[in-house]
C-alpha cells in the first residue's frame, strides 16, 4: 500500500472512530465472554452444590443444567450482538473511508 | 485432462477395492459379532460416491492457487459458516462427548462448553483481521511485517506439527471406528481414508473440501437432531422424565446431574479452559477456512452461523449421552458378553451413540449414523491435510525456499505432492499407532495451537511492538515448551509411557496456561529488546498493515485475478 494512502487513512476521523469502536466492542465483548465462562468453571471448581441443587421443586434437573446450556447459548448470542454491530457500523464507516481515497 | 482421467482411474481401483474389503469383511463381521449392517454399507458408498462427484466438479474448477488454496474465494458466508462447523465438530467430538456425557454426565456438557468457548474470541478478535490481511495461510498474516523467511518457518513447523497430531489422533479413531462398524480390517480402514483424503484434496483443493465438510456438516447435525429427537419422544418430550430414568439407571445415581471430578482444582481448570479457547484461535486448519469467502462481513458471518450450528450440537450430544444412559446401557445387546453388571459396552467407551442409533431407529438408522461417523472423519482429515499441505507449499516452498518467485503452477503442484506425501504419512502413522492412547493428541495440538500459532498471530494483528525476532524465539519457544510439558505431563508420562504412577516431573494435565505464559513472556522480551534495523521496520510498518487490517483496503478480493 502506497504510504500517501496510509497517511490519508489513518488522519481521516472516520478511522480512528472505526478503530477505536471496533476496538472497544472487540475487546469488552471478548472479556464478557472470559468472565461468563471462567465464572462458570470457577463456581464449578470452587461450588459444586450451588449447581447440584434442583432447579425447582419436586425436579431431577438441577440449576447446573441451564446454567451450562445458558453459557452455550449466551456465546451465540454474543457472535450474533457483533454481527449485527459490525454489519451496520463498521462496515458503513469502512465505505465511507474508502469512498474518501478515491 | 489428464488430471480427470486419472481421478477416474482412481476412482474405479478405489471403489473396486473398496467393494472386494466390505466383501471379506462381511465373513469376518459375521463370525465376530454383529451381523454386517448392509444399510451402512450402503449409505457409506452412496456418500463416498457422492462426494467423488463433487471432487471431479471441483476438479474442473481448480486452476489458479486462489481456487487450490481458498476455493476462489467465492464461499459464502453461512456455507463457510456450515463448513466451518463441519471442519470442527470431528468424530472426537461427537462420539467422545457423548461417551463422556454417558460415562459421567454433566463432566461431558462442562468439557463441550470449553470447545465452544474459543469461537466468540475467533469472531472478536481474529476473524475480519484474518481475511483482510492473508491471502492462502494464517503466515500470510504473521509475516505481513515481519521478516518473510524466519517467520514462514516458524509458522509452518506449528501448523505441521498441529496437523500432524490432529491426523495421527483421527486415523487411528478412523481406524478403530471403521473396523467396528463395517467389519474392515484396521489396516484398510485407514488406508481407504487416506486415499479418499487424497483424492479430495489433490484432485478437489479447497472447494472440494469444502462441500465435503458441509455437507457432512448437514449430516452429522442431521443424525444427532433425529437422534435426540427419537430419545425424547420416548419420554414425551420431557427432559424430567429422561434425566430421572438415567439418575436411576446410572451407577453413579444423582452424581451425574452435577460437576464431578473432571474440574477439581482450579489451575487444571483454567489451564483445560485456555488451551481450548485459545487453541481453537490457531489451528491452521481452521484459520485457513476465512480466506474461502469474499471479504471480512462473510468472515463474521461464518464465525456466527459456526457457532449457532457448534453450540447446538453439543446440546444435542447431552441429549444423547442421557439417551444412552437409558437405552443403551441397560440392553444386553449393546454390552460385552451382554453382562449388564459389568456394563461394558461393545466397541468401547467411544460408542454409545453408535449403539443409540440402534436402540431408536434400528439398522437402518445405525446405517445412517455409521456412515455419518465415517463421513465426519474424512471431512477432517481432508481439512487437516490441506492445512498442512499449504503450509508446506505456500509457506515453505514459495515464500522461503523459491522467495517469491514460483508461478502458481509450480505452487499448485508442490502442494499436491505434498498432499500426496502427507496422506502416505498419516496412513502409516496411523498403522504405526494402532491401539494406541491417542486421547492426548487432539489437546496436545490444542496445547500447541494455543501456545505458538495463537500468540504470534494475535501479537502481529495487535501489538506494535512485535519484532521478527520476538515472533521467531517466542514461536518455537512456545512449541517446544507446549510439547516438553505435555510429554513430561501424567498423561503421556505415566499413561501412554508406562512410567509408575507419580513419576510425572510436571504435575498437571493441562499446561496451557504455563505454555502460554511462556510464549507471550518471550514473544515480548524479545521483541522489546531488539533494537536492530529489522525491528524498526517492523515496528514502522504497523500502520500500514493496520489500515489493511482495519478497512480491507488492498486486501485480497473475490475473483482470481
Amino acid at each position: 500500500m502506497q504510504q500517501n494512502i496510509v497517511d490519508k487513512v489513518k488522519n481521516n476521523p472516520k478511522y480512528v472512530e472505526l478503530v477505536r469502536s471496533r476496538s472497544l466492542w472487540g475487546w469488552s465483548l471478548s472479556l464478557l465472554v472470559i468472565i461468563i465462562y471462567y465464572g462458570f468453571i470457577l463456581v464449578v471448581a470452587f461450588n459444586k452444590e450451588l449447581l447440584a441443587q434442583p432447579l425447582y421443586e419436586g425436579t431431577i434437573i438441577t440449576v447446573g443444567i441451564p446454567v451450562g446450556v445458558a453459557v452455550i447459548v449466551a456465546s451465540f448470542l454474543l457472535t450474533g450482538l457483533y454481527v449485527w454491530r459490525a454489519n451496520s457500523k463498521f462496515d458503513d464507516l469502512t465505505k465511507q473511508i474508502k469512498q474518501e481515497i478515491k | 485432462m489428464q488430471r480427470i482421467g486419472l481421478f477416474a482411474l482412481i476412482t474405479t481401483l478405489l471403489l473396486g477395492m473398496a467393494t472386494i474389503a466390505l466383501g471379506a469383511g462381511g465373513i469376518e463381521g459375521a463370525v465376530e459379532k454383529q451381523s454386517l449392517n448392509i444399510s451402512a454399507i450402503v449409505m457409506f458408498f452412496l456418500f463416498v460416491s457422492g462426494t467423488l462427484g463433487i471432487t471431479y466438479w471441483a476438479a474442473q474448477r481448480t486452476k489458479t492457487a486462489k481456487d487450490f488454496y481458498a476455493a476462489g474465494g467465492g464461499i459464502t458466508g453461512f456455507q463457510n459458516g456450515l463448513a466451518i462447523a463441519g471442519d470442527y465438530m470431528s468424530a472426537a467430538s461427537f462420539l467422545g462427548i457423548s461417551g463422556m456425557v454417558y460415562m459421567k454426565g454433566y463432566d461431558g456438557l462442562i468439557f463441550s462448553i470449553g470447545w465452544l468457548v474459543g469461537w466468540p474470541i475467533v469472531l472478536f478478535l481474529i476473524a475480519e483481521q484474518l481475511r483482510n490481511l492473508g491471502k492462502y495461510t494464517f503466515a500470510d498474516v504473521t509475516s505481513y511485517r515481519l521478516s518473510q523467511k524466519p517467520i514462514r518457518i516458524m509458522a509452518a513447523c506449528g501448523s505441521i506439527v498441529t496437523v500432524l497430531l490432529y491426523l495421527i489422533a483421527q486415523m487411528v479413531g478412523a481406524g478403530q471406528l471403521i473396523q467396528l462398524l463395517f467389519g474392515l480390517d484396521y489396516w484398510i480402514a485407514v488406508v481407504l481414508v487416506g486415499v479418499l483424503m487424497i483424492m479430495y484434496v489433490t484432485f478437489g483443493g479447497m472447494l472440494a473440501t469444502t462441500w465435503v465438510q458441509i455437507i457432512k456438516a448437514i449430516l452429522l447435525l442431521a443424525g444427532a437432531t433425529a437422534m435426540a429427537f427419537l430419545v425424547l419422544a420416548k419420554f414425551g418430550f420431557s427432559p424430567d422424565a429422561l434425566f430421572r430414568k438415567a439418575v436411576e439407571l446410572h451407577p453413579e445415581h444423582n452424581k451425574i446431574m452435577s460437576p464431578g471430578v473432571l474440574v477439581s482444582d482450579p489451575i487444571s481448570a483454567i489451564s483445560l479452559g485456555l488451551g481450548l479457547m485459545f487453541g481453537t484461535a490457531g489451528l491452521p486448519h481452521i484459520l485457513m477456512r476465512f480466506f474461502t469467502v469474499a471479504d471480512a462481513k462473510e468472515a463474521r458471518k461464518s464465525v456466527f452461523y459456526a457457532t449457532g450450528f457448534i453450540g447446538y450440537f453439543y446440546i444435542l450430544t447431552f441429549i444423547i449421552g442421557f439417551g444412552a444412559i437409558v437405552l443403551v446401557s441397560q440392553n444386553p445387546h449393546y454390552l460385552v458378553g451382554g453382562d449388564i453388571a459389568k456394563g461394558q459396552l461393545i466397541g468401547g467407551g467411544n460408542m454409545p451413540a453408535i449403539h443409540l442409533a440402534h436402540a431408536v431407529g434400528g439398522d437402518i438408522f445405525l446405517g445412517f449414523i455409521s456412515a455419518v461417523a465415517f463421513a465426519t472423519i474424512l471431512a477432517v482429515v481432508s481439512g487437516l491435510t490441506l492445512a498442512g499441505a499449504s503450509a508446506v507449499s505456500h509457506d515453505l516452498y514459495a515464500n522461503v525456499f523459491a522467495k517469491g518467485t514460483a508461478t502458481e503452477k509450480q505452487e499448485i503442484y508442490v502442494s499436491r505432492i505434498a498432499t500426496i506425501i502427507l496422506g502416505i504419512l498419516a496412513i502409516w502413522l496411523g498403522i504405526q499407532f494402532k491401539g494406541q492412547n491417542v486421547a492426548f493428541m487432539v489437546y496436545l495440538a490444542f496445547t500447541i495451537a494455543a501456545s505458538a500459532n495463537f500468540p504470534v498471530l494475535f501479537l502481529s494483528i495487535f501489538w506494535k511492538g512485535l519484532t521478527t525476532r520476538g515472533a521467531f524465539i517466542g514461536g518455537f519457544v512456545g512449541l517446544i515448551t507446549a510439547v516438553v510439558l505435555v510429554v513430561i505431563g501424567p498423561t503421556v508420562w505415566e499413561e501412554v509411557l508406562m512410567n509408575p504412577k507419580g513419576s510425572a516431573m510436571f504435575q498437571y494435565k493441562y499446561p496451557a496456561i504455563f505454555s502460554m505464559a511462556v510464549a507471550f513472556i518471550t514473544i515480548w522480551f524479545f521483541s522489546i529488546t531488539d533494537s536492530s534495523a529489522r525491528a524498526k521496520q517492523d515496528r514502522d510498518n504497523f500502520d500500514a498493515q493496520n489500515v489493511r487490517c482495519q478497512t480491507g483496503i488492498g486486501a485480497e478480493g473475490a475473483s482470481s485475478h
